[in-house]
């Protein structure tokens, strides 16, 4: 099974974790103003590259906190893990 | 009259190469703190001083008796004690946290805790748990929050050939049966 290096924990098995979807998506800065068209881009348009993609998960059955990690679609490799509050690192595919 | 979640295995589990034992009832306190003087303090009020490092666990004695603070993650402690202790423990806390921003919360309910001992303990262990049990990457105060066969688990590793587990009390009977089952091959008879 695939090990997730989880920035706390450190290398853990993949059925420990929960799939966050696509990380860095900005909460609308005035949420009542949006049309329902940019709501709806903001709810459920997300990007689906074949690559290198930045998306959130959760350590649930460990230290249970969120973090971000790059993957290559085409090969399931984690790139890179970092914190929330980190931007993404350049990455190397 | 009180019944531990585990009550009706403490023979079966005594007879095990593995020599479980449950030990019901410890009072466990969920702490959610940042501020390091506030870590500090709550350390101080208990004779132990906070784990820093993830995944590991201190164990220190003071006026509650021995007492361990295991790592959950970077803003979260679990305190563990004698049982009965979990309300004077609370207001000890409670105190010396002050203001700082942080939460201490009775959890002593949510667990109970299962000691394991002897040459096969990690043998037995790595059937149904990932995590590398070696000494060399878990040396004694290691403590992990992983999976053991598909259940939530605590896992200390308290000395050489000992391992506690803490896991959630409607889970216990299904882990003691597991255990149960993974100790067939290391049965000496």
């Amino acid at each position: 099974m695939q090990l997730i290096p989880c920035p706390w924990c450190g290398p853990r098995e993949e059925a420990e974790f929960h799939y966050g979807g696509q990380a860095h998506v900005a909460y609308p800065q005035d949420p009542s103003a949006l049309s329902d068209e940019e709501w709806a881009q903001y709810v459920f348009f997300r990007e689906n590259p074949s690559g290198p993609f930045a998306e959130r998960w959760s350590h649930s059955a460990g230290c249970r906190r969120w973090f971000n990690a790059v993957r290559d679609t085409r090969t399931h490799d984690l790139l890179a893990v970092y914190r929330t509050d980190e931007p993404m690192p350049e990455v190397i595919s | 009259m009180t019944v531990s979640p585990l009550s009706a295995w403490t023979d079966r589990l005594a007879a095990l190469p593995v020599n479980a034992s449950e030990r019901p009832f410890l009072s466990q306190l969920t702490v959610r703190a940042s501020d390091p003087a506030a870590i500090a303090a709550m350390g101080a009020a208990l004779g132990v001083v906070f784990p820093s490092v993830p995944c590991t666990f201190t164990t220190g004695t003071g006026s509650f008796g021995e007492v361990q603070v295991l790592w959950l993650g970077p803003d979260e402690f679990l305190v563990v004690a004698a049982p009965d202790l979990q309300i004077p423990i609370e207001e000890a806390l409670r105190g010396a946290l002050g203001s700082a921003r942080g939460s201490v919360v009775d959890t002593s309910a949510q667990r109970t805790t299962v000691v394991l001992e002897g040459p096969h303990v990690r043998d037995v262990l790595a059937h149904g748990c990932s995590v590398d049990l070696h000494p060399s990457a878990a040396p004694t105060g290691t403590c992990v929050q992983t999976l053991l066969a598909r259940t939530g688990i605590i896992l200390l590793v308290t000395g050489a050939d000992r391992v506690t587990l803490l896991v959630r009390s409607s889970f216990a009977e299904y882990l003691a049966a597991w255990l149960s089952d993974a100790c067939v091959e290391y049965r000496t008879q």
